[in-house]
């Protein structure tokens, strides 16, 4: 027997070299056929269910489903129009972290009416914090820069006055919901991440008559939660509204009928575009609450096809005036 | 037999096989056309393909598997795919032997001396791993930029082959036209060339799957070394070393490629493939950390700042159509080698290099141009996916093409979408009969149907001299026999239209009888071509055969595409 320090230097060397090779080759061997590959890629963008959106609606109380308040002063008849419904304590409990999603499509100021006005963001973000909120958020996803939306619309100075935040649309804040029996939003990127943290969602929306889908009121307001390329669903106007009904079960809205844009909607720009129509509507349902706006705007009901096909959906009443809404005047 | 003479052959061996395939690589089924032939051998034994993919997408497509060979080669013997194998080092040798045939010994042992700047293609290599690897959400394979194998492949079937068989046709049917391949060919001309100042210039400072095979031969079993560790230095053995890796001192195991010439040229018989180390001592790869960390800082960085073009997202270019299974853009960029196999298989030569309009990251990769070629982007043709040797573009069926069989919930493969443009079209804008894009549609049914409509011709409404039968008396001056050929017609005051059979000057003779006739209308029946936006899969023959011929009046763009969601145009 060779003692092994008595191998000579050339065969030592052959099998340190022959080991350190074998190794390696090993070592790729393994790596390869870990990682290697059979299949190839797939097709891709599958569409799959990745969650859907908490469901934020309040408990249906009969008589207290819509509120429809006349008077001037927004701060007065959004308070009015909450308090007729059974008060704020109704909805938000404290600890409630609470989304308020206003339509803050366009870089206009409040005194054009194309946005939600900035003194409904402070009152409602106020009498949240007074029912204890935890936190108030304001979110929307705009058509126009969302720095500039916010900024030009005053929503974003009024909430923050409030001391509620601001959260502005952000990539990774969105992810692909698919609606259940939808056939519109599928795998679609939706402002998911605020939401699904929020325990309340109120909607505050201005009345607008759009030309694509008639008017622009609480339920289109929703088409602001959508992310990507949204704008191919115009090709079916009526249909993505009556999804976003599905989709979106807010605690409620409010429909702001202080004045209404009567012509060059959804965009306005001018103030003889708007009519002192002097209403504020606070409801459970908003196909109710839509419904009653188009008579602020002068439409048929069937002028808006969205609200049949979303009560069909059960997202609520066209027939606003059987749910008895309660009214009221504020000077 | 000499050992060289033995590399030698297997030289002209692998470079008389990579012609092959390059020939082979025709749809058909002659021996000399694809059948069976393995086509991508070359570019699945290069293990920068392999190990690029590896960092670009986390997995190795399976056929790359055969890197594994070349690796194990290389840790056994070194690196003698370089030396033996590879088709671009076998030019490269045989143009640096040309041009240093005359030149002085002491001159040829100059130009192959060890230069200091050969481990530039250490950075190349890291460059291009970094950006394959980095950011992971985003990066892009560049490797076959300068790859050998993809380059050579590209060269060879995009520039030299298509302009040696432009008589014979023996690879195609008519001439083959690659619509950037102008630059494909300036860089390997510049690469072969190069040859004329430095021997295998390219393979020594430039070649980044040298520089990789160079990292892993430091394992090597067997090593080119000297036998004792002084001789007289006559630095023959320098001569014709290929890689300039020095063998007469010490030598730099990373850059030698296993050539033998200096074992053949040594008069002493000093030199040898051993498994001992050279007495005169050996050195490794010569990567300084700095460069190293500055190529892998630049690679890191070099997609995300290209990708600030928008190329791949927002600003995506509506004229990057990709072929058949193609997968989205950010994945196809990450396995994309840039070969050409795709360009050169398509039987249509639809698929082009493209250029750097759709973003640097563009540069070569397929895109289909349907003014080049014999016809869009066929049917019932799927060669480009069955050859891509990375699954770029993905291997798919006939039947996941046109959505049929076990696809036919998910319809089919959309390349892009086809419009009208109105005001060059034919019936649309110039009263002239036409519609060849929808007769050619492949689609059942028909993704192009028409609106039929009666178009009153210029100057057409004429006062009626008499009426006769079936002939109209006017006042003259209508071209003679232009209105017969069954697409005109009169329309008269009450509304009715009567075919024209024939026209001279001044008759007009009609398919029926009429009378008490005034006035008539010459009109033209026009079929306006419209495009079913549901059924349009892209594919970009109805723009092939568009009449008019520069810009055409019907053609076709990326939106829509099915590889990507975020380009749709349809709601479902």
């Amino acid at each position: 027997m060779t003692e092994p320090n008595q191998l000579n230097p050339a065969r030592r060397q052959l099998l340190i070299r022959g080991a350190k090779a074998a190794a390696s080759i090993a070592a790729a061997a393994g790596i390869a056929s870990w990682l290697s590959d059979r299949e190839g890629p797939g097709r891709g963008q599958k569409t799959e269910d990745r969650g859907q959106l908490p469901d934020f609606s309040a408990p249906r109380k009969d008589g207290q489903v819509l509120s429809i308040v006349a008077g001037q002063d927004r701060v007065k008849t959004v308070a009015k129009a909450i308090e007729l419904l059974g008060g704020i304590e109704r909805f938000i409990k404290p600890g409630d972290i609470v989304i308020l999603k206003p339509n803050v499509g366009f870089a206009s100021p409040p005194l054009l009416g194309a946005t939600t006005h900035p003194d409904l963001i402070a009152t409602v973000a106020k009498l949240c914090y007074q029912a204890k909120a935890k936190k108030v958020i304001v979110i929307d996803n705009p058509i126009n820069d969302p720095a500039s939306c916010f900024a030009i619309s005053g929503i974003g100075k009024a909430a923050t006055a409030a001391g509620a935040q601001v959260v502005m649309p952000k990539d990774n804040q969105f992810n692909p919901v698919t609606l259940k029996d939808g056939s519109l939003i599928k795998d679609w990127p939706v402002f998911y991440e605020p939401l699904a943290g929020a325990t309340k969602l109120i909607g505050i929306a201005p009345v607008k008559i759009h030309h694509r889908s008639a008017a622009s009121m609480t339920m289109k307001n929703w088409y602001g939660l959508l992310g990507g390329r949204r704008n191919i669903f115009h090709q079916d106007i009526n249909g993505i509204i009556t999804e976003l009904a599905i989709m979106v079960k807010p605690t409620f809205v409010i429909l702001d009928g202080t004045t209404s844009m009567m012509t060059n909607g959804p965009t306005g720009g001018s103030v003889s575009d708007l009519k002192k129509t002097n209403t504020m509507i606070a409801g459970t349902d908003m196909v109710a609450a839509d419904s009653f706006g188009c008579s602020l705007l002068d439409l048929k009901l069937a002028d808006l096809p969205y609200l049949s096909l979303a009560e069909k959906a059960g997202a609520g009443t066209v027939d606003y005036e059987s749910l008895k809404p309660v009214r009221a005047e504020v000077a | 037999m000499k050992i060289v003479n033995v590399r030698r052959i297997s030289q002209v061996f692998f470079f008389a096989l990579f012609l092959w395939f390059c020939i082979v690589a025709t749809v058909g089924e002659r021996f000399w056309q694809i059948r069976n032939w393995p086509v991508n051998w070359f570019l699945q034994l290069d293990p920068l393909v392999a190990f690029g993919t590896i960092l670009s997408t986390q997995t190795l497509y399976w056929p790359l598997l055969w890197a594994l060979v070349t690796i194990a080669l290389t840790i056994v013997l070194g690196r003698i795919f370089c030396g033996w194998v590879c088709p671009f080092g076998a030019i490269h040798q045989f143009i640096g032997y040309l041009g240093s045939r005359k030149k002085k010994v002491v001159e040829k042992i100059r130009l192959n001396k060890y230069r200091k700047a050969q481990s530039i293609k250490y950075l190349v290599l890291v460059f291009l791993l970094a950006m394959a690897a980095f950011p992971s959400w985003a990066s892009t394979l560049a490797t076959g930029l300068l790859d050998p194998i993809p380059l050579v492949t590209r060269s060879f079937t995009l520039v030299l082959l298509p302009i040696l068989d432009s008589g014979a046709h023996l690879t195609s049917v008519a001439n083959r036209y690659y619509e950037f391949s102008w630059l494909i060919f300036a860089v390997f001309a510049t690469a072969v060339l190069l040859n004329l100042v430095i021997p295998r210039f390219y393979c020594r400072f430039i070649c980044p799957l040298g520089a990789f095979l160079g990292i892993i031969s430091r394992f090597s079993i067997w090593r080119i070394g000297k036998t004792k560790s002084e001789c007289i230095s006559c630095k023959m053995c320098e001569k014709a070393c290929e890689g300039g890796c020095e063998p007469g001192g010490n030598i730099k195991i990373a850059v030698c490629l296993l050539c033998l010439n200096c074992r053949e040229d040594c008069r002493h018989d000093l030199i040898a493939y051993q498994a001992q180390p050279s007495l005169a001592g050996e050195t490794q790869a010569d990567i300084s950390r700095r460069g190293f960390v500055l190529s892998l800082a630049s690679g890191v960085l070099a997609v995300p700042a290209v990708r600030l073009s928008g190329k791949v997202t927002s600003n995506w270019h509506s004229q990057v159509i990709r072929p058949p299974g193609a997968l989205a853009e950010p994945e196809f960029l990450k396995r994309c080698l840039k070969c050409g196999q795709c360009m050169r298989i398509c039987p249509t030569n639809v698929i082009q290099p493209g250029g750097i309009e759709g973003g640097l990251e563009n540069l070569w990769t397929p895109v289909l141009n349907n003014r080049i070629g014999s016809s869009g982007c066929q049917l019932n043709c799927v060669a480009c996916g069955q050859i891509c040797p990375t699954a770029a573009i993905r291997p798919i069926t006939l039947d996941e093409k046109t959505g049929q069989g076990d696809f036919a919930g998910q319809g089919p493969i959309k390349l892009g979408t086809a419009f009208v443009d109105q005001g060059r079209c034919l019936p649309w804008s110039m009263d002239k009969p036409c519609i060849v894009c929808q007769e050619n549609c492949p689609v059942s049914p028909k993704a192009i149907y028409t609106e039929d409509v009666f178009s009153t011709v210029r100057n057409g409404i004429i006062a009626v001299k008499k009426v006769k039968d079936k002939t109209i008396e006017v006042d003259g001056g209508i071209e003679a026999g232009k209105l017969g050929t069954g697409d005109y017609f009169v329309l008269f005051e009450d509304g009715n239209r009567s075919k024209i059979v024939s026209n001279t000057d001044s008759f007009i003779e009609i398919s029926e009888s009429k009378q008490d006739v005034k006035k008539i209308e010459i009109q033209v029946r026009l079929q306006r071509p419209v495009v079913d936006i549901e059924k349009c899969i892209g594919c970009g023959i109805c723009e092939h055969e568009c009449p008019v011929s520069g810009k055409r009046a019907i053609r076709v763009s990326a939106e829509g595409e099915t590889r990507s969601n975020d380009r749709r145009l349809l709601l479902r």
